[in-house]
């Protein structure tokens, strides 16, 4: 492989961590707004966040792309930058993912620290913001690591649109040299790099949590917690 | 936003030919994905590391990169090894090999969660391994695992449409080929992403009764 080939790779990697961190500050936006809708009192909000879910967990990544790149333009009359539909498609999709997680973890909450809160006569956004998230958050994390990197196998659909994503510069490469195994064996391996990171730095960020909430695993004599639902009842794997 | 009812009935006999193949993509890919997941998981337990760790390695590499590439890289890299399948054979085989990663850590849970008791009881009764696995363990494991195998069936389903990229007609490339085709891309787009939530509510109703006839 020349170096101008190696340019188009690193120039897809470039795109697709961009398109990474956006879906996934998107995602995360969303799966706090709507798993934290889903245990609000009113049932209107529940159903609406609940709906929200089937829809969005229903149907496939892929289609969502071509919704948001084909559907989208003629029906409101204007177009998004394809980084932007594909921040969207990806971001709302893997958000209903995450939003399920969040409930599970929400839910695995001891109920004495929700009770105790009312006891305390915290408002209920107090009662979220103090007491449920910071507990339920560390718990989160190892399925939010999960869902990250079937995030980032997802960033690869957007190539089907002609976004120069690395998956996409694969085939560019492919084109330009007419041989195949190299350049998908390097691209499957820069993933791979990438997503090894990713559940590093995921672990490194959940040992942090753990020791702010005094869960640190060095310390010993706290009494054995739960699971949390959500890292189990969460069907990961769909989407990409 | 205007709806063309007409765009519809004209895309509905090209939808049922995307179905079918969907459905068959869906089927074959779980038939593969059960059995070689559970190949992965009996492998990771043979007594030599030197099967265990390139296993380990080989399924944690197709787990964490996208199945797309993965099936690029069948769909190209093959035929250049004079290894040549249909397009949708291919697409199979892909879904197939990808989700097996995935069904093999349910496997394992399974195996993992059989109590201890049961292999203590097969060896005081003497039976010969295979007749432990076949007979005591796989049993009792596969019959606690199918919701989790059933999950992963809807999430497979979820990704037949990637098929499409390697020129295989499902639904979504049936709707792609008729929205190029007549410039309509608003009502198959629409139909299919309907169709999609549809099978994937039903199928995973039809998961949670099928849950409660084995878990009693």
């Amino acid at each position: 492989m020349t170096s101008g080939l190696w340019e188009l790779v690193l120039q897809g990697i470039w795109v697709t961590v961009q398109l990474l961190v956006l879906s996934a500050l998107v995602a995360t936006a969303v799966s706090f707004v709507v798993g934290v809708a889903r245990t609000h009192r009113l049932w209107i909000v529940r159903f609406l966040a609940g709906f929200y879910t089937e829809v969005f967990r229903g149907t496939s990544a892929l289609i969502m792309i071509f919704w948001v790149f084909f559907v989208l333009p003629p029906a409101f009359g204007w177009q998004l930058v394809p980084m932007w539909a594909g921040t969207l498609a990806l971001g709302l999709t893997y958000g209903a993912y995450g939003a399920e997680i969040v409930r599970g973890a929400l839910g695995a909450v001891d109920p004495a620290q929700r009770e105790g809160g009312i006891a305390l006569s915290f408002t209920p956004w107090q009662r979220m913001r103090l007491i449920l998230l910071p507990q339920a958050v560390p718990e989160m994390i190892p399925p939010f690591s999960n869902l990250l990197v079937e995030l980032l196998k997802g960033t690869a659909l957007v190539s089907v649109m002609g976004m120069g994503d690395l998956a996409f510069s694969g085939n560019l490469v492919r084109l330009a040299l007419q041989e195949s195994a190299e350049i998908y064996t390097y691209i499957l391996l820069i993933y791979f790099v990438i997503a090894f990171l990713l559940t590093r730095v995921m672990r490194g960020l959940e040992r942090q949590l753990k020791a702010g909430v005094g869960k640190a695993p060095r310390k010993t004599g706290t009494p054995p917690r739960r699971a949390p639902e959500g890292a189990d009842a969460v069907k990961v794997g769909g989407g990409a | 936003m205007q709806w063309d009812w007409g765009a519809v009935a004209d895309f509905m006999p090209h939808f049922w030919d995307g179905l079918l193949v969907t459905l068959q993509a869906l089927a074959l890919g779980s038939v593969i994905s059960f059995v070689l997941g559970l190949v992965w998981a009996l492998l990771m337990r043979a007594p030599s590391r030197f099967v265990r760790w390139p296993v380990g390695a080989v399924t944690e590499f197709i787990r964490n990169t996208p199945l797309l590439v993965q099936l690029f890289f069948l769909f190209y890299v093959l035929p250049e090894w004079n290894i040549t399948f249909s397009a949708l054979t291919t697409g199979v085989v892909a879904i197939g090999l990808h989700y097996s990663t995935y069904t093999m850590q349910v496997y394992r849970a399974g195996i993992e969660a059989v109590p201890v008791g049961q292999w203590e009881a097969a060896t005081a009764l003497n039976l010969p391994p295979r007749r432990t696995w076949t007979a005591v363990i796989l049993p009792q494991a596969v019959r606690r695992v199918v919701p989790a195998l059933g999950n992963y069936v809807i999430a497979m389903l979820k990704d037949t449409p990637m098929l499409m990229a390697i020129t295989v007609l499902d639904m979504l490339g049936e709707a792609r080929l008729f929205a190029q085709q007549n410039f309509q891309f608003t009502e198959p787009l629409t139909v299919i992403g309907v169709a999609f939530i549809l099978i994937s509510y039903l199928a995973s109703v039809l998961l949670r009764a099928l849950e409660r006839r084995l878990v009693r």
